[in-house]
C-alpha cells in the first residue's frame, strides 16, 4: 500500500487550514460590530440587513459562487475595483477564495454573536453607564466578555464551515493545485480519477475533524455555561 | 435651604398606556422615598433622573448640575451623570469578581478620595471577605450589598435605589435594612429610594413622595405625609404616624427610656439606646384610645394631651379616624363612632390620647 497522503493532499490540507484561519479572523472582526448593531438598533434597515446577512445560509453555494465569479471577473464591478486598486483580478486566487469564504460563512458568525448580545439583555450596559463607562468602554469591558460563549461558537462554526465548503470554492477558485485546491475539492478530484483510497483518507479525516469540532463545541458550551450563566 | 442645593425633577413622559407627569423639588440630603403601587411610575421616574429614559420635556437638576433641560437643549448622557444606581435585582457583572465589580466604577470616576469611599462602603456593608468570590457564588443579600458598594464607590452626588430589597426574602431584607440605615446616617449622599413597603418607608424615609398613576399624590417630610388623615398614604391596620425624637432619659430600674419629641414625650422599651440618640417612633392609629379627661390610675404609661383637629369616616362605618395635635406633633387615632358620640367630642375639643404601644424603629 502506498503512503496514503501525497504532497498534493498535504498542500490541500495546509491551504484549507490557512483559508479557514484567515476567514475566521476576518469574520470575527466584521461580524462582531454587525451583530452588535443588529442586536441594538431599532432602525428600519435592521430587517433587510439581517436578511442579507442570513442569505448565504439558504442560497445554493453555486448561486453565490456564480455571482461572486461574475462580480470578481475582469468586467465585474468588484473586478474593476480591485484592478483599479492594482490588486488584479481576484477570481482563481487565494484572496478571491477568502472573500468568497467570508461571505459564505457570514451567517455562521453573525448569528451566534448576535444571540450572545441579545441574551445578556440591556441591563449590563445600563449598569455600566451608571458606573461612568462610555458606550465604547462598556462594549469592550462588559458586552464583549459577556458574549464570549457566542464569540467562541461563532469562531468554531466559521472555521469548520469554511473547511467544509465546496460549491463556492469550485466556482470561484478553479481547483488549482497548491493555489486554490482545498481538501473538499481534492476529494472530488480523487473520486473523478477513481482514486478511492486517497479519497477515503481525506474524507475520513474530514469526518473525524467535523465530529471533534462539534464535540468540542458542546463541551465548551457546558464549561463556559457554568462560568457564565 | 438654598434652592440650588436641592433636587429638581420635572418630567413629562407620555406612553400609549401610561403617562408620567411629575414636578418635584426635593431636599439635598437624607433619603427621599418614592412610594406607590406597582405601575405608578416610580421606576420610570427614577430612570428619567438617571438618563436611562429620555422624557420629551424634562428638567433634571441635581444641586448646581443640570442633567437635562429641554429648554436649553441639554441632555447629559447617563455615563456623564454623577450618580449611583442600584437596580432591583443586583445586576453584578457576572464575568468579573466581586473585587473587580466594586472597582469598575471607581476606576472610571477617578475622583479624589474614591478609594477611601470604597473602603468605607466595603466596611460599612460588611463585604470585605467576599472580594475574591465570583458573583454567582453570592446569596441575594450579599449581591445587593456588593451592588450598593459598587454604586457608592464612585462617590456619587446622588444615589438611586430601585427597590433594592424587593428581590430578597424577609430574612435577607432584615439583614440589609440596618446597612441602609447606616448608609443614611454615615454618608452624606442624598438618596432616592423606591419601595412599596410601608415598613421601609417608616424606617428609612426622611422625605416621602407618593405616586399614583404617574402623578404625585403627596410629597413632604415623612412625618407630615403620614399624618394626613384624608386619603391616607398607609391605610388599614398599618395606618399611623411617625414621630421623630431624641432619647432624653433612661430608667435603669424598669428598662424604659423617655423619648422627647416636639409636643410631648413617651416612655418606650429601652433597647440600649444612648442619651441624645435620634429615634423614630411608630404609633399606630389602632393603638390609641381617647378620652375627654386625663385618666388617672391607669396602667397605660403614655398619655398625651392634645386638640382634636379633624374627624373623618374610616373604612368601616363603625369606625372613625381622628387627628390630634399635641404641640407640633400629630397623632392619628382610630376610635368607634359610638365612643365619639358618647364623649360628645367635636373638632376643637381638648382630648387625652392613651397610647398602648409605641414601637421604636431603629
Amino acid at each position: 500500500m502506498n503512503f496514503p497522503l501525497n504532497k498534493d493532499a498535504w498542500d490541500a490540507i495546509g491551504l484549507t487550514l490557512e483559508l479557514a484561519a484567515c476567514a475566521t479572523l476576518i469574520l470575527l472582526i466584521l461580524a462582531t460590530p454587525l451583530a452588535w448593531w443588529l442586536s441594538q438598533t431599532r432602525s428600519k434597515w435592521r430587517a433587510p440587513i439581517a436578511a442579507l446577512a442570513t442569505l448565504p445560509l439558504v442560497l445554493p453555494p453555486s448561486v453565490l459562487g456564480f455571482y461572486l465569479l461574475v462580480a470578481m471577473g475582469p468586467h465585474g464591478p468588484l473586478g474593476q475595483l480591485t484592478q483599479a486598486l492594482g490588486w488584479g483580478v481576484l477570481s482563481f486566487t487565494f484572496s478571491g477564495l477568502l472573500l468568497g469564504s467570508v461571505i459564505f460563512s457570514l451567517p455562521f458568525a453573525v448569528q451566534p454573536i448576535q444571540n450572545g448580545f441579545e441574551s445578556m439583555g440591556v441591563r449590563p450596559m445600563e449598569v455600566a453607564s451608571t458606573l461612568r463607562a462610555s458606550p465604547l468602554d462598556a462594549f469592550f469591558s462588559v458586552a464583549l466578555p459577556l458574549a464570549r460563549p457566542g464569540l467562541l461558537t461563532a469562531a468554531i462554526l466559521s472555521f469548520s464551515h469554511t473547511v467544509g465548503e465546496f460549491g463556492v470554492v469550485l466556482m470561484i477558485g478553479g481547483n488549482i493545485p497548491g493555489k486554490t485546491r482545498v481538501v473538499s475539492t481534492q476529494i472530488y478530484g480523487h473520486v473523478e480519477a477513481l482514486e478511492y483510497a486517497q479519497a477515503h483518507w481525506l474524507a475520513g479525516g474530514m469526518l473525524v475533524f467535523s465530529f471533534v469540532v462539534l464535540l468540542a463545541l458542546s463541551m465548551l458550551r457546558q464549561r463556559v455555561g457554568r462560568v457564565l450563566p | 435651604m438654598n434652592l440650588m442645593d436641592g433636587l429638581r425633577i420635572r418630567v413629562h413622559l407620555a406612553r400609549p398606556d401610561f403617562e408620567l407627569q411629575v414636578d418635584l423639588e426635593l431636599p439635598a440630603r437624607g433619603i427621599t422615598v418614592l412610594y406607590g403601587a406597582s405601575g405608578s411610575g416610580k421606576t420610570t421616574l427614577m430612570r428619567c433622573v438617571a438618563g436611562l429614559e429620555r422624557p420629551a420635556n424634562g428638567l433634571i437638576r441635581v444641586g448646581q448640575h443640570l442633567w437635562q433641560d429641554d429648554v436649553q437643549r441639554i441632555f447629559v448622557p447617563t455615563w456623564q451623570r454623577d450618580l449611583g444606581y442600584v437596580f432591583q435585582e443586583a445586576s453584578l457583572f457576572e464575568h468579573l469578581s466581586v473585587q473587580k465589580n466594586v472597582a469598575y466604577g471607581l476606576k472610571r470616576s477617578q475622583k479624589q478620595g474614591a478609594t477611601e469611599a470604597l473602603s468605607e462602603a466595603i466596611e460599612l456593608l460588611g463585604i470585605g471577605h467576599l472580594m475574591p468570590r465570583q458573583p454567582d457564588s453570592l446569596s441575594g443579600g450579599e449581591r445587593q450589598r456588593v451592588a450598593m458598594a459598587r454604586a457608592l464607590a464612585t462617590r456619587p452626588q446622588l444615589l438611586l435605589l430601585d427597590e433594592p430589597l424587593a428581590a430578597l426574602d424577609p430574612a435577607r431584607r432584615h439583614e440589609i435594612l440596618p446597612w441602609l440605615e447606616k448608609l443614611r446616617d454615615a454618608l452624606r449622599v442624598p438618596m432616592l429610594y423606591i419601595t412599596h413597603s410601608a415598613d421601609e418607608v417608616v424606617r428609612l424615609a426622611d422625605h416621602l413622595v407618593v405616586l399614583e398613576n404617574g402623578s404625585v399624590k403627596a410629597c413632604g417630610a415623612v412625618q407630615d405625609v403620614l399624618a394626613r388623615i384624608e386619603s391616607p398614604v398607609i391605610a388599614g391596620e398599618d395606618a399611623g404616624v411617625l414621630l421623630r425624637g431624641t432619647v432624653a432619659q433612661r430608667d435603669a430600674q424598669w428598662h424604659l427610656a423617655q423619648i422627647d419629641f416636639p409636643g410631648g414625650c413617651v416612655w418606650v422599651r429601652d433597647n440600649r439606646m444612648a442619651l441624645g440618640q435620634q429615634v423614630r417612633l411608630r404609633v399606630l392609629a389602632r393603638d390609641i384610645s381617647i378620652s375627654a379627661e386625663e385618666l388617672q390610675d391607669t396602667h397605660i404609661p403614655n398619655q398625651l394631651k392634645g386638640t382634636l383637629e379633624a374627624i373623618v369616616a374610616d373604612d368601616h362605618p363603625s369606625q372613625a379616624m381622628v387627628r390630634i395635635r399635641s404641640g407640633e406633633s400629630i397623632l392619628l387615632a382610630r376610635v368607634t363612632q359610638r365612643s365619639l358620640s358618647a364623649l360628645n367630642l367635636a373638632t376643637g375639643a381638648t382630648v387625652w390620647a392613651q397610647i398602648k404601644t409605641v414601637s421604636v424603629i431603629a
